[in-house]
């Protein structure tokens, strides 16, 4: 569903990503490990060209995306992406947080527009909440609000970055619960984490980056019981 | 105490038109202001477009109207623009004072876009909302909350400053101040009660400007401290 072949990106002359190829097939959850200054959220932040790479390409359902010649607002629209910060707008209710996008980029009447919003706050377990500045929540549902907000616009992809690693321990779980069920409703997901916990459990292949580039990748049995690098090996002793 | 009975004398006479010289200087004020907010929000774009030669010329409005004093400008201006167009003196008047307070109004604005946190456009971005939408919808409504406060201060400079308009012949406030001691003899009693005038515009300038603020914050931190604004 999305390749990215030879992909690079530098910021000045830090290269963060070194010729990375990967391909994301439909319904599959793949989980980006790796520490920190690895490239893992830069990889991810150039999957729906909020950063641009310099070098490579990246194809949506075989077609390469051009950068210059493509729309990229249309291509955004089908990723949902979750951040570590939430960046809910703070000065719109967390309905109209949610409605924002359907309404001014697909045009959806607000009626539609809110009765799609409330079936997803529903599905976050933040219905009651609607009417709240974001605020008076807590980050735990700051970041459920964040996933309906991306859920809004019926992306085919989701992408996630770090979202949990702003959370207190205890509001994780919530989280976590959320994107699962996303992924059992075969969502395609990739996401950039820490928690280890939840790449075992479900994650379908679970890609280590070391300095801006994949090191090794395979299912979560692989990479957890019997990694191969000397570097995941020592990553993973020190986040387990 | 003969202070005080000429000062209450001056009200008492002049006092009817002093308050039609108000008039004028509140129409000024407001469109002038107006002018420099549309002249400032173009400009504070310029800055924040990460496009050179928009920050150049931005930056070179900006150090050419703050590196000069605003009687200067004014006169500038109004010789200037009087030549090539006719304009009513209030016209020109407010388009000089326009053009100045538009320096600042930018500097206010593009500070107020630029601590927005750059989350904010990247999450309207990553919905497929485009650059200005995200502005529009996103960025500008809280700007302009946080601007709220610098503005305020800059709009009551700018009611001050429309008080120099009184050497281009409009006849605001100031310039019936003039023209009235000259003729009573009475300077130190005339420009104090033309002080008092402008101390309460001051006042009901503030006051608006705290209701503003108050009720742009209806959602959010309900008791918020009160942000004083110095005259």
């Amino acid at each position: 569903m999305i390749k990215l072949k030879s992909l690079s990106k530098s910021f000045g002359d830090l290269k963060v990503l070194k010729d990375i190829n990967l391909e994301i097939n439909k319904s599959e959850v793949v989980v980006l490990i790796g520490a920190s200054g690895s490239g893992k959220s830069t990889l991810l932040r150039c999957m729906n060209f909020l950063e641009i790479l310099d070098s490579g390409t990246i194809s949506i359902d075989d077609e390469i995306i051009d950068v210059k010649r493509t729309n990229l607002n249309h291509v955004r629209e089908n990723m949902g992406m979750v951040f570590q910060h939430f960046n809910l707008f703070p000065h719109l209710s967390v309905l109209q947080n949610v409605i924002e996008a359907p309404i001014q980029v697909k045009r959806q009447s607000k009626e539609e527009a809110i009765q799609f919003a409330m079936s997803l706050l529903t599905r976050v377990g933040l219905a009651d909440k609607a009417n709240y500045f974001p605020e008076q929540l807590s980050g735990g549902q700051k970041q459920r609000v964040a996933i309906a907000r991306a859920l809004a616009m019926n992306p085919r992809v989701m992408l996630f970055d770090e979202p949990t690693s702003a959370l207190d321990p205890e509001l994780v779980g919530e989280v976590l619960e959320t994107m699962k069920s996303l992924a059992k409703d075969g969502m395609t997901m990739v996401v950039v984490t820490h928690e280890m916990g939840f790449a075992k459990e479900v994650a379908d292949r679970v890609i280590m980056l070391a300095d801006g580039k994949i090191i090794e990748e395979g299912t979560p049995v692989e990479i957890f019981k019997a990694p191969k690098q000397e570097r995941t090996i020592k990553f993973l002793q020190q986040v387990l | 105490m003969d202070f005080l009975t000429n000062v209450t004398s001056i009200f008492q006479k002049h006092g009817i038109e002093f308050l039609k010289a108000t008039v004028l200087t509140i129409e000024l004020t407001i469109v002038s202001l107006f002018i420099a907010c549309v002249i400032g929000l173009v400009f504070a774009f310029f800055k924040v477009s990460n496009i050179k030669i928009l920050e150049s010329i931005a930056n070179a409005y900006i150090f050419v109207v703050r590196g000069m004093p605003l009687i200067v400008q004014l006169m500038f201006l109004y010789y200037g623009i009087s030549s090539i167009f006719t304009l009513t003196d209030f016209a020109a008047g407010s388009i000089a004072l326009g053009i100045h307070s538009g320096a600042y109004i930018a500097e206010i604005f593009r500070g107020s876009i630029q601590s927005i946190d750059k989350g904010q456009m990247e999450a309207g971005r990553s919905l497929g909302m485009t650059y200005f939408k995200t502005m529009r919808r996103i960025i500008l409504p809280q700007s302009f909350k946080r601007a709220i406060p610098a503005l305020a201060n800059q709009f009551i400079i700018g009611l001050k400053d429309s008080s120099l308009v009184a050497y281009i012949a409009v006849s605001e406030l100031f310039n019936h101040a003039l023209s009235t001691q000259a003729y009573n003899y009475m300077p130190l009693e005339t420009y104090f009660v033309v002080g008092i005038y402008y101390l309460i515009l001051v006042l009901l300038f503030t006051l608006l400007f705290n209701k503003l603020e108050s009720r742009l914050d209806v959602g959010r931190r309900k008791k918020r401290d009160k942000v004083e604004i110095a005259f």
